[in-house]
């Protein structure tokens, strides 16, 4: 009973833990192939100046740098504290 | 301003033996050759050999990732198309980066949990040991030898370029170097190896950085300014290379879920305690690595604006001697010296990775569990895997003398192509999937290999740019847009058309120790116990 009881509160966490990281590997590509995709089809629009010696394109590259760090840090301060708390009350 | 770009070509002293970088290498290979010294005293079992006796701190780990990931490509390669082309290089800088999330969300902590020393301990774990096991070797073993040949052939024309020696001994050297870290160090002296070799790329890259943002008022716009002044504000706009969508999209797959798939860098979360320090480890590594991306922002377009893209293209048509003119501008001969000795330390630590990781596969997966059926004692274990460096070793330096002087650039996209098409769907999929079987893991990791070699054969990459045809019949420069899809919808459908349930049953304890860790003992999960 109690072993069963263990198996399903895992299955939460295991459920939540990939939910989040299915989330967020999706934000991942689609920020990158969105880029990707602005350089194929709209680089006219990436082009656009926006200072002098600043495009469109350049800050989003530097961008997509930027939310990688970002995003990595979201997962990481999720996992630290929601997901390694509810592992660690997973025996009680 | 072309008076003063026909005397830099004139004065370079590029390919001249150079005091500075003769001592800077000098003093990188006997700092290593001392660190191997001090860690081979403490390899004395596979444990050791293969993960560091898995005492490597998160912040060490992932110093040693960054290390391992950024290589001479990355670095030489980025920075001279930045300087040539502009905009179109940044595509790279952003697309080598944007793995390392997928890594974090993913990879890093099953794989930790799961396995001991190879990828392949994770797919094989509820599966059929020996087809798993020899699948997952030829997809690592494929991986690692297009990426070895890549470096070798890299290293023997930068070293001849930078220090004026023959093409033949820089490859001998490096084989030797590889050899002595890996054979005598194990992982512990490569990730020392890493670590030192990360520091001096990081080091010597934020120099040149600050060094080049100090003449434009230290503002990054101010640089890309000038250039668009000196060359038209197309620089700072997407241009010719990327003239093909499909291209571009089927590239940046095999960047993005080639970085989850290339053994070198898995087999690096093996070496910590736990999940948490893997988790710890990649986080740390994505802050390094992107600031290494965005300082090739700077590098390349200071390199543009100071030495000029003729300049660069008369030195070597590629443009891979940007940043070392860039440091012979900035800094005359010693700083031209440091960074060709950071260039050759860079591509050192990348080929003693990728040997440990090769030796790996031979020794844990193919001779220990496929050949041995895991009844090799310790002490044989850790002499197979000892030969196989030597062997690995060997191969490395024939093959970077057989392939001297051939159009090698597409190996490490190949490289990334097999790990994105056949050892991340095999991983994920035994990671997530409760269906997945022995024969759906090895049609995946054999058709995305055996896929991958095959259409790269028949891309425009090999067809027009290597073997001079007029036109190839596969469209694709890189074909992980096709290859990668063909590798997870072939191992789900053999999956389902040929279940396993004893196979699936195994996935409840796997997922119980893919979270909670090595309390879950290996003989409940394997359908085949295993000894340890």
């Amino acid at each position: 009973m109690a072993e069963a009881g263990f198996a399903a509160r895992l299955a939460t966490v295991a459920e939540a833990r990939w939910r989040v990281a299915i989330a967020l590997t999706v934000a991942m590509i689609a920020l990158y192939f969105g880029f990707i995709l602005l350089i194929a089809y709209a680089p006219s629009l990436l082009a656009r100046r926006l200072l002098p010696g600043l495009s469109l394109g350049i800050l989003i590259g530097a961008l997509v740098i930027v939310a990688s760090w970002v995003l990595t840090w979201v997962y990481v301060r999720w996992a630290n504290t929601h997901y390694d708390e509810a592992l660690a009350k997973l025996g009680e | 301003m072309s008076s003063l770009l026909a005397a830099l070509q004139t004065t370079s002293r590029i390919g001249e033996p150079n005091a500075v970088a003769m001592g800077f290498f000098f003093l990188f290979i006997a700092t290593t050759l001392g660190i191997t010294f001090w860690a081979a005293r403490r390899t004395r079992t596979t444990e050791h050999f293969y993960a560091a006796g898995r005492t490597i701190s998160p912040g060490q780990n992932g110093v040693a990732l960054a290390g391992d990931y950024m290589s001479a490509a990355s670095f030489l390669g980025i920075a001279g198309l930045v300087s040539t082309t502009g905009f179109d290089g940044l595509i790279y800088s952003t697309g080598w980066l944007v793995g390392w999330p997928v890594v974090l969300f993913l990879i890093a902590e099953p794989l930790r949990n799961l396995g001991r020393y190879t990828f392949a301990d994770v797919v094989a774990i509820r599966l059929q040991q020996t087809p798993v096991r020899i699948a997952a070797a030829v997809g690592t073993l494929a991986t690692v030898s297009l990426y070895l040949i890549a470096q070798m052939v890299g290293a023997g024309g930068l070293i001849r370029l930078m220090f004026g020696i023959s093409y033949e001994a820089a490859i001998v050297i490096v084989g030797l170097a590889m050899i002595a870290y890996v054979l005598f160090g194990g992982m512990l002296a490569t990730t020392w190896v890493q670590i030192v070799k990360a520091v001096l790329l990081l080091g010597g890259a934020a120099l040149l950085t600050l060094l080049v943002l100090a003449r434009f008022g230290w503002s990054p716009v101010a640089l890309f300014s000038a250039a668009a002044e000196k060359y038209g504000q197309g620089v700072l706009a997407p241009g010719r290379l990327v003239s093909n969508p499909l291209d571009a999209i089927s590239l940046g797959l095999a960047l993005m879920f080639g970085t989850a798939g290339l053994p070198h860098i898995l087999m690096r979360f093996y070496t910590v305690p736990d999940a948490k320090a893997a988790r710890t480890s990649v986080f740390y590594a994505t802050g390094l690595i992107g600031a290494f991306y965005l300082m090739t922002f700077v590098l390349g377009f200071g390199a543009m604006v100071l030495v000029g893209p003729d300049a660069i293209r008369g030195v070597e048509p590629g443009g891979n001697m940007a940043a070392p003119l860039l440091a012979e501008f900035l800094g005359g001969t010693p700083l031209l010296g440091f960074i060709a000795a950071v260039a050759f330390a860079t591509i050192l630590a990348v080929v003693a990775g990728l040997t440990l990781s090769g030796a790996a596969a031979l020794s844990h997966d193919l001779w220990v569990s496929v050949v041995r059926r895991e009844k090799a004692d310790a002490t044989e274990q850790l002499r197979v895997a000892r030969v196989a460096t030597v062997g690995l070793g060997i191969l490395g330096v024939v093959l970077g003398i057989t392939f001297k002087g051939q159009n090698v650039a597409f190996m490490v996209g190949l490289a990334f192509a097999i790990a994105a098409s056949a050892n991340f769907p095999a991983l994920v999929l035994s990671i997530f999937w409760r269906r997945y079987t022995t024969a759906g893991a090895v049609t995946s990791m054999v058709l995305g290999t055996l896929s991958t070699l095959l259409l790269i054969y028949f891309s425009p990459t090999l067809q027009i740019d290597v073997l001079k045809h007029a036109e190839a019949w596969f469209p694709l420069r890189n074909p992980a847009l096709v290859t990668m899809p063909l590798s997870f919808l072939s191992g789900i459908l053999v999956s389902l058309l040929w279940p396993r349930p004893g196979e699936s049953a195994g996935f409840d304890a796997v997922s119980r120790r893919m979270h909670l860790g090595q309390e879950v003992q290996p003989s409940a999960i394997s359908p085949q116990p295993s000894v340890d």
